[in-house]
């Protein structure tokens, strides 16, 4: 394939000598939602990724992604190492620091760090690969077309061969040629390969820091107690017995409460149960679960503000042979990654220096200059490994604390959440009360398909990935958000994460109430979704869909597209004797587009099926007295190595445009395996978590 | 405060902490070995196992009086290069994703094979359902465990 580069050359590649010597392209990633358009000539080149080549031949890009265990450390270098023809053992990763503008957004979430920077790695390492080729043709005065790149070398065919390495400050005086040649699939050594992590290693031995890792001389350990109510204050305290205390160092009160600052973690953590604390508990003193799920009833009987619609749906339904009706809840649900909140802020008089496990990197560089009333660049933010975030870590809420803890006491800090923080002071998974109609045409076809969602938020949060992806004449989504006084965030997979379970769950009712097969029933109406239909068909094959099963054992099937990837799963599964669910067989079919590393992208599709089998077997968040009951992982249980699943992937091979795959595997675990459930029962589950009541 | 006498990965540590102090904090904040990790406090997650005499215990409970002259052995004190046949094992199966849980996985597995060279699934899932991971490492840890029991030359 070949790409005319008259743009890049000037706009989007810039080839400078690497500091010393060496090779240093300079290229543009765009960010989510951005496409790159031809750039004005007055637009200045403004590179946000680079890649380096030493003149020992070690090839270095720098990543403003965070790593929170996807795998984005590797699968960004792999990308550039594929059309670079690097040697691999020579490739090198660096997290870049954060910067308001230079590497556009950093954020990392929406399984958008590879779709994002795809294009663009692969041109970045060509380009590179045409400047080391077009140094060796000089160097050897031999034409460029006689000479390849092979395994961080350039070669002749008359034996000669230069190293990357030694070609590299040559290559630095050269020019992009103006058009490049990217690789043709079936000649990718790397993409498409499986290859380990290159952070994995450090992960076996202690070595690899997280922020909760991160020590800074000086530095002093913080914990800060808050109101256990959402928006409460604090009204008074007698901090006495806690600064008596061997190791407490100090008490102070900030924005989110009172914080302890003692010489080490456990020492501050006992200077908090020390603290005598009276709260202002706020407007949300009486909130609890019970109230929230009325609220959310009796906005359901109005009419909500429409999301999305085709036809006429509430005249189809009037008109329709046959009615279906039911009402779904999604509950709240926490992130809880296994490394609880924590940031260290080194606040000095006139600059600050963080180090924190974010998903937000300017975000929190921002927040920390808003608080302290330094300009941006005053503020260093490094990026740490993230010990699990799934969304958790967009927030800004423990930074914050960090900052304001080291300003208040002129000391660098590490501020730990307990756990017991980090449960109920979570941005949790919207819950939601979903009230859904269909009408059935005399064939049993969907005529009609309203949905109206009420849950807190935002409607993105709330609504995402509602719309059925069927062809479907009249359908309407419609929605209500309510402040319920708890705060709420992206949980892993997003909106899609509740309505996966909502949407593909009444197309099974849909199925029964027509007397089809849910697969068929399914297939047929994705005539026009070539791509979700392909996955539910290759799910399906591989699951043996339709062939006998154990007496006791359903099968159910789900799919979903989200994230620029369709994913469809078949769960099988059986209720033992007091309601516990079994699971037997868990195969998941992917069309990401091309896989950058399918190791990663399986390791990718199991974890979010556990993460997802967590939030529908185990615990939900609940309220009462305007507090989370769950506390630790006793009371908001995750799954165990004993009740996880084999998982059976299988991808697509695919020329769709790349997709994520960070999220995408999980909107279909829910009601696949409900449909299982009730494939095996009878017994139709609406409510998530699943109870062993609900199944007795 | 009290000092406390007690072996970490071979060498000998005289502290002085007050004797009801973790054995958790001792390690990470008095002695810089923040390979164990903090995940619950309450023995609820495993994510702090460390080997107490050779037992899988879990070190957010433990306090460091009840170390007193007895050896502790961390994840950084496995193997001096990363040559435990379940940290190869481990880098073989590219099992981390986050990597947080995983020194506790790896601790847990450690006094497994002490005891149970070739474990069976079932033992595996008794010893190491205590050891929680979010990210779903959990097929590969199974998977990594089996290779190291069937790898010569692994010390445990």
């Amino acid at each position: 394939m070949n790409i005319p580069t008259n743009l890049s050359r000037r706009d989007f590649i810039k080839v400078s000598s690497a500091a010393g010597a060496g090779l240093m392209l300079s290229f543009y990633l765009p960010s989510k939602g951005e496409t790159l358009g031809p750039a004005s000539d007055a637009s200045p080149f403004a590179p946000n990724a680079w890649l380096k080549i030493d003149t020992d031949g070690i090839v270095t890009i720098t990543v403003a992604r965070s790593e929170m265990g996807q795998g984005v450390l590797t699968s960004m270098p792999m990308i550039v190492a594929e059309e670079l023809e690097a040697d691999w053992k020579n490739v090198r990763v660096e997290q870049a620091i954060s910067h308001p503008t230079k590497y556009g957004s950093m954020s990392t979430g929406g399984s958008f760090s590879v779709r994002g920077s795809w294009q663009t790695l692969r041109n970045a390492g060509a380009a590179a690969r045409e400047l080391l080729i077009a140094a060796a043709a000089q160097i050897w005065s031999v034409e460029t077309s006689a000479c390849r790149a092979a395994n961080g070398m350039v070669v002749h065919p008359s034996g000669k061969k230069l190293g990357y390495g030694e070609l590299a400050s040559k290559a630095a005086t050269m020019h992009v040629p103006t058009s490049l040649r990217l690789k043709e699939p079936k000649d990718f050594k790397i993409l498409g390969k499986r290859f380990k992590k290159l952070d994995s290693p450090s992960k076996v031995n202690g070595s690899a820091k997280f922020g909760i890792d991160i020590r800074v001389p000086g530095m002093l350990f913080a914990s800060i107690e808050r109101c256990p109510v959402f928006g409460g204050k604090v009204a008074s305290f007698d901090a006495s017995k806690a600064k008596a205390l061997p190791g407490v160092r100090d008490v102070v009160q900030i924005d989110s409460g009172i914080a302890v600052i003692a010489t080490s973690t456990w020492t501050a953590f006992q200077g908090r149960k020390a603290l005598v604390v009276q709260w202002d508990e706020g407007q949300y003193a009486s909130q609890n679960s019970e109230a929230i799920w009325k609220s959310f009833e009796d906005a359901s009987k109005s009419k909500g503000s429409i999301d999305d619609y085709a036809g006429d749906a509430e005249g189809a339904l009037t008109t329709a042979a046959k009615k279906v009706e039911a009402v779904y809840r999604a509950p709240l649900i926490a992130h809880a990654p296994m490394e609880p909140m924590n940031c260290v802020a080194d606040v000095r008089s006139d600059r600050c220096e963080i180090w924190v496990p974010t998903q937000s990197p300017q975000q929190v560089q921002g927040e920390a200059a808003r608080i302290l009333g330094f300009p941006l660049d005053k503020v260093k933010v490094n990026v740490t490994l993230i010990g699990g975030a799934f969304g958790r870590r967009l927030q800004t809420d423990y930074s914050a604390d960090a900052v304001r803890v080291s300003k208040a006491i002129g000391a660098p800090v590490s501020v730990v959440w307990t756990r017991e923080d980090d449960m109920q002071h979570d941005w949790y998974r919207p819950c939601t009360y979903n009230v859904l109609k269909a009408g059935l045409d005399n064939e049993g076809w969907p005529a009609a398909w309203l949905h109206r969602v009420v849950g807190p938020g935002s409607r993105g949060l709330v609504v995402g990935g509602s719309t059925p992806p069927y062809a479907i004449p009249n359908f309407v989504v419609d929605s209500h958000i309510e402040d319920i006084g708890v705060q709420i965030g992206a949980w892993r997979s997003v909106g899609p994460s509740q309505n996966g379970f909502v949407v593909e769950s009444f197309m099974d009712e849909l199925a029964f109430a027509a007397k089809k097969d849910p697969f068929e029933y399914r297939r047929h109406l994705l005539a026009r979704s070539p791509r979700l239909r392909r996955a539910l068909e290759v799910a399906a094959e591989k699951a043996n869909w339709g062939k006998p099963l154990p007496a006791g054992v359903g099968r159910g099937i789900a799919a979903v597209e989200s994230f620029g990837s369709a994913v469809a799963e078949v769960f099988e599964a059986s209720v033992e004797k007091g309601g516990k669910v079994k699971i037997h067989r868990v195969v998941v079919a992917v069309d990401c587009g091309p896989v950058v590393n399918p190791d990663t992208l399986e390791a990718q599709v199991g974890g979010g099926i556990v993460l997802s089998l967590s939030s529908i077997l185990k615990d939900e968040i609940t309220i009462a007295k305007g507090r989370v009951e769950q506390s630790n992982f006793d009371n908001y249980r995750i799954l165990t190595i004993d009740e996880m699943p084999k998982v059976e992937v299988h991808i697509i091979p695919s020329t769709e445009p790349v997709g994520g795959i960070g999220e995408p595997g999980l909107p279909p675990v829910a009601p696949a395996l409900c449909n299982a459930i009730f494939a095996a029962t009878g017994k139709r589950i609406r409510r998530l978590p699943i109870k062993p009541a609900d199944l007795q | 405060m009290a000092l406390i006498t007690l072996t970490i990965n071979g060498k000998r540590h005289t502290v002085e902490v007050s004797s009801d102090t973790p054995l958790l904090w001792v390690l990470r904040d008095t002695l810089g070995l923040t390979g164990t990790k903090y995940g619950c406090g309450a023995a609820q997650c495993g994510s702090c196992t460390v080997l107490l005499n050779g037992d899988a215990i879990r070190s957010c409970v433990t306090t460091i009086g009840d170390c007193q002259g007895k050896a502790v052995t961390t994840i950084e004190g496995l193997s001096a290069d990363s040559t435990h046949a379940l940290q190869k094992a481990w880098i073989e199966d590219d099992v981390p994703q986050c990597g947080y849980c995983q020194s506790g996985q790896i601790m847990a597995a450690a006094a497994l094979l002490a005891t149970h060279p070739h474990p069976t699934d079932q033992q595996i899932d008794e010893a190491m359902q205590g050891i929680l991971c979010r990210c779903g490492t959990y097929p590969r840890i199974r998977r990594a465990i089996h290779k190291a029991a069937t790898q010569k030359g692994g010390k445990s």
